[in-house]
């Protein structure tokens, strides 16, 4: 009994030691599902490689509302963590609000202009500033297909039109499956939403449309061809689509019950912890019209304002690991996305990924490279909620006219700034 | 007075007595202050605090820059607040006035002295013992039109059975009604249960002499005198219909779309997700006034209608 006290008391002095000499962080995030989760304790083994603690604060849940709402409260009561998992234009708010501290020597040191893309950084900054570090890539416009219930339908390749689309779709009904696999959630009817409208409308089109919000586009011929062909799209889905999650709707792709999903390249994942090999078993293809363009979503971590010099040290260490080679290869590989770090080789990639950065490199070239709005990307959390309630309304509104939809899609936008 | 003329030593006793007198009557307020002032911050302070958000500028955090009312006039500009104003009249209204019923049917029917009564007693019950969560969970997969209630009965060949509320926007605001009156009906017919029972049976056995058939001493007699109970009913179920979030959250969602979004659901969407707290205050307290539009002149009259009577 005593040695164990003894050992206790020696452990407890030992962890209190090591905590004195260096920094701990608090990271907020939401890697918790499974190939996720592996990549966020990846980064935490690399970070307490140099010496700090993570202190991990994980708040699960899809999206990252139920973080965000966390992190608000935090921050509220004045004790934010080091480090918060923010996406896109929050970085922003944020920042604004004084909240961010800055990481420039970090990014001087290893030379990260020369390596990320601007139009990702972008997001990234506050006033000039690193305040943020992009940790990956994902690919919004992505078709995920099943090749044995195509063939089965006679349909010999994923459909590269919207014509070609509802035929293909028509024979694979007929054939006794669901064309598209899809989940009734509105933020899936906006991704499917977005793709659709992106490759009707263009690059320029969709950064007029979703990123500026500009009432001329949006109510635009181009939007409501966009919104009239959305909505078709839903005789391309099974009644039961309501609530459905996504992952639930890639598995009736990987089960064959269905033929394609529209969905980013998380959706990778199911198909791989099914065994399931890209090329092989499944097909990963841009959806009509998009195959030059690209719709990104990006994770990145934050750092807010600490006085702490170990701790500002401590920041920047992380920052570094994200961005180091090693990790941007392993991390990605886990989580589906692609580096986001021009100059790391995808190799050891799979073939959906190579064809991810493929993409993302002619994108880049075509001015194609657009920020997703269904993945909070492209505008504020209350823009982006107001253009949830009208797609997802409209889609689930058999009698609402596509005229209907894009007005109110400009009268929401407008009460909601 | 007799302690006038006491002795000293009495006195002191007496004294002494006063004492735990004092403290008899202090210690229950005593006791129950603390709770009374967290009750007070926690309850009436936030409230206040809340207001004041409906006020002003709000939108990720608070701040305190005063608008005035505009947050209102934007709220009742917001397509998605009258949804989900006129859904919280729709359920609410429908949900008590079911419950109500079917509680009192249930009840009359377990009162007629009837075998196992305690067994039914308790099945009507379970129900409530479930939290909203589960119910709205249960309900979906039942009312799922590809696992349920109708692919069970398209199963025994009716092929054109249709029952697919969930997934229609016009009607999956009665799912909610459905499994909510599911859950709190057993609850009513408790209440009602208890009521009928504290009925002298005497009452019965007069009107009966009297010739009075068992409709008409149920609707005279027996109803009148369960006013109470409908009164103490009616403030539980208001209630729980207007603070419903988990079951809508459970079984639908708020969707197909927004369709069956209810105030509270709103309001969490627009204060917590999508940075809007000005908005989401100015919500909060009209789901308040609400309350208070609907309970005020309830109690009024019944409470009132309790002195005189």
């Amino acid at each position: 009994m005593k040695t164990i006290h003894a050992l206790a008391a020696g452990a407890l002095l030992a962890a209190a030691v090591g905590q004195a000499n260096a920094a701990e962080i608090e990271v907020l995030h939401w890697w918790t599902s499974g190939g996720e989760a592996k990549a966020a304790k990846l980064l935490k083994e690399k970070l307490e490689d140099k010496g700090h603690t993570w202190k991990d604060f994980a708040v699960a849940g899809g999206a990252g509302d139920s973080a965000m709402t966390v992190l608000k409260s935090r921050a509220l009561s004045g004790n934010p963590p080091a480090v918060a998992q923010i996406k896109g234009p929050l970085i922003q708010e944020w920042g604004d609000m004084g909240f961010l501290g800055n990481i420039d020597k970090a990014a001087e040191a290893d030379g990260w202009d020369d390596f990320l893309p601007e139009e990702i950084v972008a997001a990234d900054k506050v006033d000039g500033h690193y305040a943020a570090v992009p940790v990956n890539i994902h690919r919004i416009n992505w078709i995920w297909a099943n090749p044995e219930v195509l063939e089965d339908s006679g349909v010999d390749h994923v459909p590269q039109t919207w014509d070609e689309f509802f035929d293909a779709a028509d024979k694979i009904r007929e054939a006794g499956y669901i064309p598209l696999a899809h989940g009734g959630q509105p933020w899936q009817d906006a991704t499917v939403f977005e793709v659709v409208m992106m490759g009707i409308g263009g690059g320029d089109f969709y950064r007029k449309a979703f990123v500026d919000l500009d009432p001329e586009a949006l109510t635009s011929d181009t939007m409501i061809e966009s919104l009239k062909t959305f909505k078709k799209l839903r005789g391309t889905m099974d009644d039961n689509i309501a609530g459905r999650d996504w992952n639930i709707a890639t598995s009736m792709v990987i089960n064959g019950k269905a033929a394609m999903q529209i969905m980013g390249d998380w959706a990778k994942g199911e198909f791989t912890a099914a065994g399931m090999m890209p090329g092989e078993d499944y097909e990963c293809v841009a959806p009509p019209m998009t195959e030059s363009m690209f719709s990104y979503n990006t994770d990145s971590l934050a750092m807010f304002d600490v006085d702490d010099e170990g701790q500002q040290q401590a920041q920047r260490d992380l920052a570094s690991i994200v961005l180091s080679k090693d990790f941007q290869v392993q991390f990605n590989q886990a989580k589906g996305s692609i580096p986001v770090r021009l100059d790391v080789s995808l190799d050891d990639f799979d073939a959906c990924a190579k064809a991810s950065r493929e993409a993302f490199d002619v994108a880049l070239d075509e001015d194609a490279l657009v920020p997703s709005l269904a993945h909070g990307m492209a505008v504020s959390d209350s823009q982006q909620g107001a253009v949830f309630d009208v797609i997802t309304n409209f889609f689930n509104d058999p009698d609402m006219k596509a005229e209907t939809a894009s007005e109110r899609l400009v009268s929401a936008i407008r009460a909601a700034e | 007075m007799p302690s006038n003329v006491s002795a000293p030593a009495s006195g002191e006793r007496r004294h002494r007595r006063s004492l735990a007198g004092h403290i008899e009557r202090v210690l229950p307020r005593l006791v129950i202050a603390p709770s009374l002032g967290v009750a007070l911050f926690f309850v009436y302070g936030y409230m206040l605090w809340t207001f004041l958000l409906s006020l002003t500028n709000s939108r990720m955090l608070p701040q305190y820059d005063f608008v005035g009312f505009a947050q209102y006039a934007r709220l009742f500009a917001n397509e998605r607040w009258h949804v989900a104003a006129t859904n919280l009249v729709v359920f609410g209204g429908l949900f008590i006035v079911s419950c109500l019923v079917i509680g009192l049917l249930l009840a009359i029917f377990l009162d007629q002295r009837i075998r196992q009564e305690g067994t039914l007693r308790t099945i009507y019950l379970y129900p409530m013992a479930l939290s909203l969560i589960v119910t709205g969970v249960v309900w979906r997969w039942l009312l799922n039109p590809g696992l349920g209630i109708q692919a069970m009965v398209r199963g025994w060949g009716f092929e054109d059975f249709t029952f697919n509320w969930l997934v229609d926007s016009d009607m999956a605001i009665y799912t909610l009604v459905i499994a909510a009156v599911w859950q709190a009906s057993g609850f009513v017919m408790a209440l009602f249960l208890a009521g009928l029972r504290s009925i002298d049976d005497s009452l019965f056995q007069a009107a009966a002499l009297d010739g009075a058939s068992l409709p008409r001493i149920y609707t005279r007699i027996v109803l009148p005198s369960l006013r109470p109970v409908v009164f103490s009913a009616v403030m539980i179920l208001a209630h729980i219909a207007i603070k419903s979030f988990d079951l809508v959250m459970a079984l639908t969602g708020g969707g197909p779309g927004y369709a069956t979004d209810l105030p509270a659901t709103f309001m969490y969407a627009h204060t917590f997700t999508r940075g809007q707290i000005g908005l989401g205050s100015a919500s909060a307290i009209m789901m308040l006034c609400g309350v208070l539009a609907i309970l005020v002149p309830y109690l009024y009259s019944e409470l009132r209608g309790q002195r005189h009577g």
